[in-house]
């Protein structure tokens, strides 16, 4: 019976009503386009970090104290080639690939270009699933023998080959080495933070640390890859006791490597993003009450404009509890009902935002939820105040009220 | 059978102290089932006060009043509104209807407090509006609708859940001669053929003649009291 009251007297105004919930409206839209920006970033975050690589496992070398300072992960060299060979050993590993990088120049005829040396062994194709798009990748004869062979990512291959020609059989010198190229990879694109990933060149890593750096002992990092999703934490165990035991490494002593996989730095890069959304909803959700000061405004003007409406309710027998009742269901009435036009706007305008800014949008569940349900105690909130006020009015002096 | 209003010794006043003002003074009297009742007096007289009280809108600072035999003078709210929702219909001089909504649903909201069931307030309202002659109307809005017709509306409302008494204040006060002479005859009709109780307080004594008995305030108390009394006008 109050609902019906309520839903009356709201019709009865749709102007106001509709002017009223656009506040709650606005608010709500607001959440959860961010929302839904936050989440699609995360979840097109940990999806990029994923296809870095298949059941991947990174060995980093690891922090070690030096007079005090501690540096940080990859901040020593620990690794070695054959750190990599005894890990392609143990059970449920795939493939293993030493990485060993640098910057450097690279010359093709009147073209140069600097770009990220990577020095990998052939197995890297198969570890981050990243296949040539013409010619070859170099094989393990190549490793074995330091050969002068590389494979050119597509932003080297348009820079150092502009005419468009193909630059397959033709040389490249990187710092001053004439290497043949006998590969392009894939474009991959960028990096989930933002790296073109196609700006490299892989070549043998035996070739980087004997012909481009003349440092052979170390390797930056080993990738790994499992054979399958649920090995890898087996794995990232059997090649921290293995490491410790090459190592020698005993307690207290600290590790001087890292095992990683990439579900923990997916993860990372999620909370950071939700950190992120967190601060955005927040932002919305001041808009929200700013949305139910609104609605607490309207409803006081209401309160006193139909003074003589709420004396002739209680001369026909309405209780001040009834009275209370009408006018708090009308608030969240309003407030709900701009809930759910603000979800209904709010993704009319997430799919707005991934049609014309091309990023990609998520709407969590929840969110849709926990935006109805705030905006619905916003109006309870907000609307107790003016109800109060309309269930003490005095009937006789309410009747009076001109 | 027991009178429907019984007041006995009846004050109100207003403000505290030395600086209160009196609005009754002690007022005694009884309405029969049945009555046609006109409280007359000028402004300030106390007329409304009674009304108020009689109405349970407002409470007497002293005296008892009882309502159908039961003593109602020291009721709280929720009680005094139960029995308004019942027991009790109002007319006002400015009708008081809800606007944007149509003469049959204005019919219908005491009884949407009073608990009725939609199917038989669409029913009890048309017979109401029948009964006030405007059934014709029950789909207009108050803004479509004349002064008298919006009365009339006001009355059917009124007469909604089938009250013990009427209350009217001041009912012809915003329509002409011709309107607030045919719904003095309308109440006159209800009571005399349907025996409907009705309190009427108004100045004019032009339409306190419609009422059988003509009950005179003046400073808060009963001047005169007694049925009409011929060439009284």
């Amino acid at each position: 019976m109050i609902l019906r009251l309520a839903l009356d007297a709201l019709m009865r105004n749709r102007v106001r009503s509709l002017l009223t919930m656009l506040g709650v409206i606005i608010g709500v839209a607001a959440v959860i386009v961010t929302v839904a920006i936050g989440a699609g970033a995360a979840s097109s975050i940990s999806s990029q970090i994923n296809s870095l690589g298949s059941n991947m496992v990174i060995v980093l070398p690891g922090s070690v104290t030096q007079g005090g300072v501690r540096t940080g992960f990859g901040g020593s060299s620990t690794l070695t080639p054959g750190d990599g060979m005894a890990i392609a050993q143990l059970p449920h590993v795939a493939a293993v690939s030493p990485v060993v990088g640098t910057r450097a120049q690279a010359v093709a005829a009147n073209n140069n270009w600097q770009t990220v040396i990577a020095g990998v062994a052939p197995t890297y194709t198969f570890i981050r699933d990243w296949p040539v798009a013409a010619g070859t990748f170099f094989s393990q004869s190549d490793t074995t023998s330091a050969a002068k062979v590389c494979v050119l990512g597509q932003t080297v291959v348009t820079n150092l080959f502009p005419d468009g020609s193909s630059p397959l059989g033709k040389t490249v010198s990187i710092h001053g080495v004439p290497f043949t190229v006998v590969g392009t990879l894939s474009a991959r694109g960028q990096s989930g933070l933002g790296q073109d990933q196609d700006d490299t060149i892989v070549i043998p890593y035996t070739s980087v640390m004997q012909r481009i750096t003349g440092q052979t002992t170390y390797v930056n990092m080993l990738m790994v890859s499992a054979t399958s999703a649920g090995d890898i934490p087996s794995v990232q165990n059997a090649i921290e006791a293995l490491l410790e035991q090459r190592h020698r490494i005993v307690p207290p002593n600290q590790d001087d490597f890292s095992v990683r996989n990439l579900a923990d730095i997916a993860s990372a890069a999620a909370s950071t993003s939700s950190v992120m959304e967190l601060l955005l909803a927040s932002v919305a959700a001041v808009s929200l009450v700013v949305g139910g000061i609104g609605i607490m405004n309207i409803m006081l003007v209401s309160v006193t404009e139909r003074t003589r409406e709420i004396g002739l309710r209680r001369a026909v027998g309405a209780r001040a509890a009834m009275i209370l009742r009408q006018f708090l269901t009308e608030s969240v009435v309003l407030s709900t009902l701009g809930g759910i036009f603000g979800v209904i706007a709010g993704f009319a305008g997430t799919a707005l935002v991934s049609q014309i800014a091309k990023w990609p949008t998520m709407v969590p569940a929840q969110w849709v939820v926990i935006a109805v349900l705030f905006s619905a105690a916003v109006g309870v909130f907000f609307g107790y105040y003016p109800a109060k006020k309309a269930s003490r009015l005095n009937p006789i002096d309410a009747l009076r009220f001109e | 059978m027991s009178a429907i209003v019984d007041v006995r010794d009846l004050r109100k006043y207003y403000g505290t102290g030395s600086s209160h003002t009196v609005a009754l003074d002690g007022v005694t009297l009884v309405i029969e089932r049945g009555e046609f009742v006109a409280v007359t007096g000028p402004s300030g007289s106390g007329k409304s006060t009674f009304m108020h009280i009689v109405g349970l809108l407002d409470e007497p600072s002293s005296g008892t009043y009882f309502f159908e035999g039961t003593d109602v003078s020291n009721l709280n709210d929720d009680e005094r509104s139960d029995i308004r929702s019942r027991r009790l219909g109002f007319v006002f001089q400015s009708y008081n209807l809800l606007a944007r909504t149509t003469a049959e649903e204005n019919v219908e909201l005491p009884m949407l407090y009073a608990g009725v069931n939609e199917r038989d307030r669409r029913r009890i309202a048309m017979e109401k509006l029948s009964s006030v002659g405007i059934a014709d109307v029950a789909t207009h809005m108050p803004n479509q609708l004349s002064g008298g017709q919006q009365q009339r509306v006001a009355i059917a409302r009124s007469l909604a859940n089938d009250p013990a008494l009427i209350l009217a204040d001041e009912p012809t006060g915003a329509l002409d001669t011709k309107s607030s002479a045919d719904i003095m005859q309308l109440f006159t009709q209800l009571n005399e053929e349907h025996g409907i109780t009705i309190l009427l307080v108004t100045h004019e004594p032009s339409v306190a003649a419609f009422a059988k008995r003509i009950i005179a305030f003046r400073d808060g108390r009963v001047v005169s009291d007694g049925a009409k009394v011929a060439g009284v006008t």
